[in-house]
């Protein structure tokens, strides 16, 4: 039985927005008792779908057209007042960002008992139960302290539980959850999909579950639904659109993924071009008059070696240390001791001034693109200071840098236009021939294709696969996402708290890990069984 | 525990910058053109060499720089601000006679400008767009672009001559000897006025900055969060967007103050109000700069007071302050 | 940008406020060549009486429509120069504080706070006092006194856009810390300076007419403050005397405060952002 049946829904955007409409002529029917996905990169509408059953669309974006039937009546005609005594009680959601999701000046349980406040339920001592019942159901530690806790004093993972507990409150019949875990660590985010699925089969309510990481969907999926621009392409039972897409959108989404498909091994090479011995890097806070200093160590006693033409993968977690580690290496950040050998130059060692002559031996390739440029300066600007900066004469700098935009797929005439010009996956191609134009012995890609859509994504990661082959490159490929690192790296480096739990040829690491964390991890990549199947079959 | 250490390395941080003060005071005493001696003794016709000779011993003027500057920091320290010799009183004792008033005013003119400029701002921000919300946000930039000193004395000419409702200028009615009730009954009627010209230009900053405040709190995450939860627009307006938004507000507010201040002397001037700024108004027709001076070292005290008060409120709402280090 | 700020209608009406004074300032000297001293009729002759005289005179017979009109002057030339010379103290403080961090950061920052806590009108008048009312102390006084806050903001500012990863390119590129600051960092700090400067000017000019008000302006300039000062007195029987300098005060501040916010819209959109999600 359908819980929820969305007909002919079309959602339109204001005036000057790139498209009319951010969904157009929408079916869907999201049944009782199960978890249905709607995936789609950004734009595709899913998230202005979910908003729009809430009544929680942004300003200028208005329902144009259609019926979502609930419970025998239409959620998007409802008079306000009716909405708002469905929402939370019949139908609750949650959110992408637990760390801004919930009131910073109020504590957890009066968030959580505001949900009975809300809808005049039962008295302040009842509500206070119940919330701490809330708070054991999800599973968080210590229900008497969180109850009185403030949401900075709780990690990502705790917050999200705790908007669960809020959203599971008056047992609504259908749960709306919008990226609920892509702000959070893999192996949080397993745990959180595992409550969800939990709660599901404790409470029988549907689920709506809206995602851009089909590893999400095979986890927890019995429906999927995949939109793009604002359309739904394709729908089916999970196991059949996984395993048979039929929709050409779908099958280069799924090919775009990075599964658990290793590339061949290449043989080892043994010139270093990077040479980390015993780098240390200690971060102390607070330490004023009256507070005791607390010092963490985000890169505690590490070495390691990239080879010259090697890709060496740096995986872990956030709070691990690989990008503290990959700052260090660039010097952004000057490490507490040990050594970073670049072609037979210690840079950890050198003075500012030396340093700066040197730089140019490691480049970086950034995460964020729409940070990593400047927006007042032009593209030539970007990809010639370097170089000029090193001697090299403007007129062959801006050649070079013409060369390098053809290259990486833009185009010389990109080089006269501003960043805002660009999409994020042109910035990131921007950015790898601002590092190339460096004539660099070692590149650091820092997590350089997370921010992208997975299609983007993958036409980055080709775009490296490519570049490496032609210029022999060396990069340290820091990353979160296993699936991404074993695309594209040789060897793979685990870290966890600072430290190097592991270090092994891709193979290695994913056949036959050593390390329980290793083991762990792996276990945590969303759909991974999914991924084997699929490279057995 | 933590909050009391907090307010007393709060407290220790105020004197410290009370004492720059009257570092700084010493060398503005000192910069003045002329003489320091004559400077002191000022115009008020005592400039004789007699005299001159006496107030450089008294003020140590034939000592090294620094023994000077380090007297007169110990003397302020002791609340010796000086002599007026226009006035033949002490400094401190001229001020202590005027602070009451003083603080009256600008205590009333704070609390009106502030209460109303932070239920005004919700009211404008809770109607965004509508007509009333203009209305309201065009008053205050018209209020905010309105000199006090105008405003206090278009009020004189509305209410006291053409309407004859209040009273144009004083503390009280001279001569009338109320007592009691009656008094207090009378000096606010004086108030009003003052409290009210010197309040308009704050309530309209704070308006502003509520209602900014508002709008902008009210895109957060956690006020969709509320919505969700099935929170009516009322409730989320008081319970998270208000609570999040008024932070800001009580910071300015105590930034604010040192203007509150500086306005008092143009309102006190205007409506004879018998403050420490009507007494900086008269020491500067008088080039008295030893009451200048000292009138503001004081308000510049009070000012540093409205901080450390606001820095303690802003602990107290705010947990994350506390844990945040 | 342009395009936005041209909508918006407050904005264009400041403009056109705004240029409406700068004008009258500018041809002050060809509409009334005697100077704003000149006695030229009884004293005293309410407004709209005689056609020369639409503002009627003051306590001396000297014509009130000259006196706003080299007034505006006074207060422009004021408001501007004295904001200059606080961006010229604010910037490069805040920008040094923002971009090298640690102690340089920790000094500037104590040096800023200890002066935004110095009740700012009141260190003016000290300030004016002790160094003689003239232009130049006057404009000295008032920037001194209007600093702090641009040194705030372009510290928050520089902080901001120092963490962003442009920054690190251009360190990685090998460009030193100073040029970094100057091309990379600051350029992306104009538009909220440029904001806060139209909004000071406003701020100055108000400053400036209360400093001539307690009668602490320039003997030689006429000014609004001033004006509405000696009129103070006389203001049961002439009430015109106080009343036209002060619409003048509100029509030139609020002409800044209506474009120093249509900038603020234009220039810091917090719709744009929203465009990519």
């Amino acid at each position: 039985m359908s819980t929820l049946v969305i007909d002919n829904l079309s959602i339109g955007l204001p005036e000057g927005a790139d498209r009319r409409f951010a969904v157009k002529d929408m079916d869907m029917a999201i049944e009782m008792g199960q978890i249905t996905c709607v995936v789609g990169e950004s734009g595709s509408g899913k998230s202005m779908t979910a908003n729009a059953l809430m009544g929680l669309l942004p300003p200028g974006v208005t329902v144009e057209a259609g019926k979502a039937v609930f419970n025998g009546e239409d959620v998007l005609s409802l008079p306000e007042a009716r909405k708002q005594a469905l929402r939370g009680a019949e139908i609750a959601m949650i959110f992408q960002e637990p760390m801004t999701a919930l009131n910073p000046l109020m504590r957890i349980g009066e968030q959580i008992s505001e949900v009975f406040a809300a809808h005049d339920l039962y008295t302040p001592s009842q509500r206070r139960e119940k919330a701490l019942h809330l708070i054991r159901e999800v599973g968080l530690p210590d229900p008497e302290k969180i109850i009185r806790a403030y949401p900075f004093q709780l990690s990502g993972g705790q917050r999200q539980r705790a908007m669960i507990a809020m959203a599971l409150a008056l047992e609504p019949k259908l749960l709306i959850a919008d990226e609920p875990t892509t702000a959070l660590d893999v192996t949080t985010q397993a745990q959180i999909l595992k409550l969800i699925l939990d709660l599901r089969d404790k409470h029988g309510m549907a689920v709506m579950f809206i995602t851009h990481d089909f590893g999400v969907v095979a986890e927890i999926a019995d429906h999927v639904i995949v939109m793009r621009e604002g359309k739904v392409v394709e729908r089916g039972r999970a196991a059949e659109v996984l395993g048979n897409p039929q929709h050409d959108y779908t099958k280069r989404l799924l090919d775009a993924i990075p599964t658990g498909k290793l590339p061949k091994a290449r043989p080892p090479r043994d010139v270093p071009a990077l040479e980390i011995r015993g780098l240390r890097k200690i971060y102390r806070t607070g330490g004023g008059l009256f507070k005791p200093v607390r010092e963490v160590r985000a890169v505690d006693d590490v070495s390691l070696t990239v080879a010259r033409g090697e890709v060496l993968g740096l995986v872990g977690e956030s709070g691990s240390g690989k990008s503290t580690l990959g700052r260090t290496a660039v010097r952004l950040v000057t490490p507490d001791g040990g050594q970073v050998m670049v072609g037979g130059t210690d840079l950890a060692a050198l003075s500012d001034e030396e340093l700066r002559k040197e730089r140019h031996k490691v480049q970086m390739v950034f995460q964020d693109p729409y940070a990593s440029l400047n927006p007042r300066q032009r593209i030539m600007g970007a990809l010639t200071a370097g170089p000029i900066t090193n001697g090299v004469p403007r007129a062959k700098a801006q050649e070079r840098a013409r060369e390098l935009l053809e290259i990486v797929g833009l185009g010389a005439e990109a080089a006269t236009r501003y960043p805002h010009e660009f999409s994020g996956g042109q910035r990131q191609r921007i950015g790898i021939a601002r590092a190339l134009a460096m004539d660099p012995e070692l590149i650091i890609a820092d997590e350089a294709v997370s921010a992208l859509d997975v299609s983007i994504q993958a036409q980055v990661l080709d775009l490296l696969r490519d570049l490496r082959e032609r210029f022999d490159l060396s990069i340290l490929f820091i990353t979160h996402d296993l699936r991404v690192a074993a695309q594209l790296c040789d060897r793979i480096a685990v870290m966890q708290k600072g430290k190097l739990v592991e270090i092994g040829t891709v193979h290695d690491i994913f056949l036959s890990p050593q390390q329980a964390y290793t083991r762990q991890l792996l276990a945590a990549v969303p759909g991974a069984d999914w991924a084997k199947e699929n490279v057995d079959a | 525990m933590d909050i009391l250490i907090a307010i007393l390395s709060r407290v220790a941080k105020a004197a410290v910058t009370l004492l720059a003060i009257a570092v700084l005071n010493f060398f503005l005493l000192h910069a003045a053109p002329g003489d320091p001696a004559v400077v002191l003794a000022g115009e008020a016709g005592a400039a004789d060499e007699q005299m001159i000779a006496q107030l450089r011993e008294r003020f140590g003027l034939d000592q090294p720089f620094y023994l000077q500057l380090g007297k007169y920091v110990w003397g302020i320290v002791q609340f010796d601000l000086g002599y007026s010799f226009r006035q033949g009183m002490p400094v401190s004792q001229l001020i202590a006679e005027r602070l009451p008033a003083t603080l009256l005013l600008t205590m009333t003119a704070f609390f009106i400008s502030l209460g109303l400029g932070i239920w005004l701002g919700v009211a404008a921000s809770a109607r965004v767009g509508k007509a009333s919300d203009s209305l309201l946000t065009t008053l205050a930039l018209l209020f905010y672009a309105t000199p006090l000193y105008w405003a206090a004395l278009m009020a004189v000419l509305v209410f006291s001559v053409w309407l004859g409702w209040l009273p144009a200028f004083g503390f009280e009615t001279v001569g009338a000897d109320y007592t009691g009730m009656a008094r207090i009954l009378d000096i606010g009627r004086h108030l009003v006025l003052p409290a009210m010209t010197l309040g308009l230009f704050f309530m309209a900053v704070y308006m502003r900055m509520t209602r900014a405040s508002m709008l902008e709190v009210s895109q957060l995450d956690f006020v969709k969060t509320a919505k969700a939860k099935g929170l009516g627009g009322a409730a989320i307006r008081r319970r998270h967007i208000l609570r999040n938004a008024i932070l800001p507000v009580v910071t300015l507010a105590g930034l604010q103050a040192g203007q509150l201040v500086g306005g008092a002397v143009l309102t006190e001037t205007v409506f004879a109000w018998p403050g420490i700024g009507r007494l900086m108004f008269e020491s500067l027709a008088a080039r008295d700069y030893n009451t200048i001076l000292g009138v503001f070292i004081v308000s510049a005290a009070m000012v540093i007071l409205f901080n450390v008060i606001t820095d303690i409120v802003y602990r107290i709402v705010d947990p994350r302050i506390g844990a945040r280090a | 940008m342009w395009k936005r700020f041209s909508s918006n209608i407050g904005a264009m009406v400041g403009v056109v406020l705004l240029l409406a004074v700068i004008v009258i300032a500018v041809i002050a000297p060809m509409l009334y060549p005697g100077g704003p001293w000149q006695m030229v009729q009884r004293p005293f002759l309410p407004p709209f009486a005689q056609d020369a005289y639409p503002f009627g005179t003051d306590t001396l017979g000297r014509n009130v429509a000259a006196q706003l009109a080299y007034g505006a002057q006074v207060s422009l030339l004021v408001g501007l120069v004295s904001t200059l010379v606080a961006l010229l103290i604010g910037v490069p403080l805040g920008a040094l504080a923002g971009f090298y961090g640690g102690m340089v950061d920790e000094g500037a920052m104590r040096f800023t706070e200890f002066f935004q806590t110095i009740p700012n009108f009141a260190l003016a008048i000290v300030l004016v006092a002790i160094f003689q009312p003239n232009l130049t102390s006057i404009i000295l006084a008032i920037a001194i006194v209007s600093w702090p806050p641009v040194a705030r903001l372009v510290r928050a500012e520089v902080m901001s856009v120092r963490k962003r990863e442009f920054v690190d390119a251009a360190t990685l590129a090998g460009l030193s810390k100073p040029r970094i600051l100057v091309t990379q960092v600051l350029p992306n700090t104009v538009s909220p300076i440029i904001v806060m400067a139209s909004l000071m000017v406003a701020t100055a000019i108000l400053l400036e007419s209360s400093l001539s008000f307690l009668g602490l302006g320039d003997p030689n300039a006429m000014s609004w403050g001033y004006m509405i000062g000696a009129a103070r007195t006389v203001i049961r029987s002439a009430w015109w005397l106080s009343f036209f300098p002060g619409v003048a005060i509100i029509i030139t501040v609020l002409a800044l405060n209506l474009i120093g916010e249509g900038l603020n819209d234009a220039l810091n959109p917090h719709l744009s952002r929203k465009g990519r999600a």
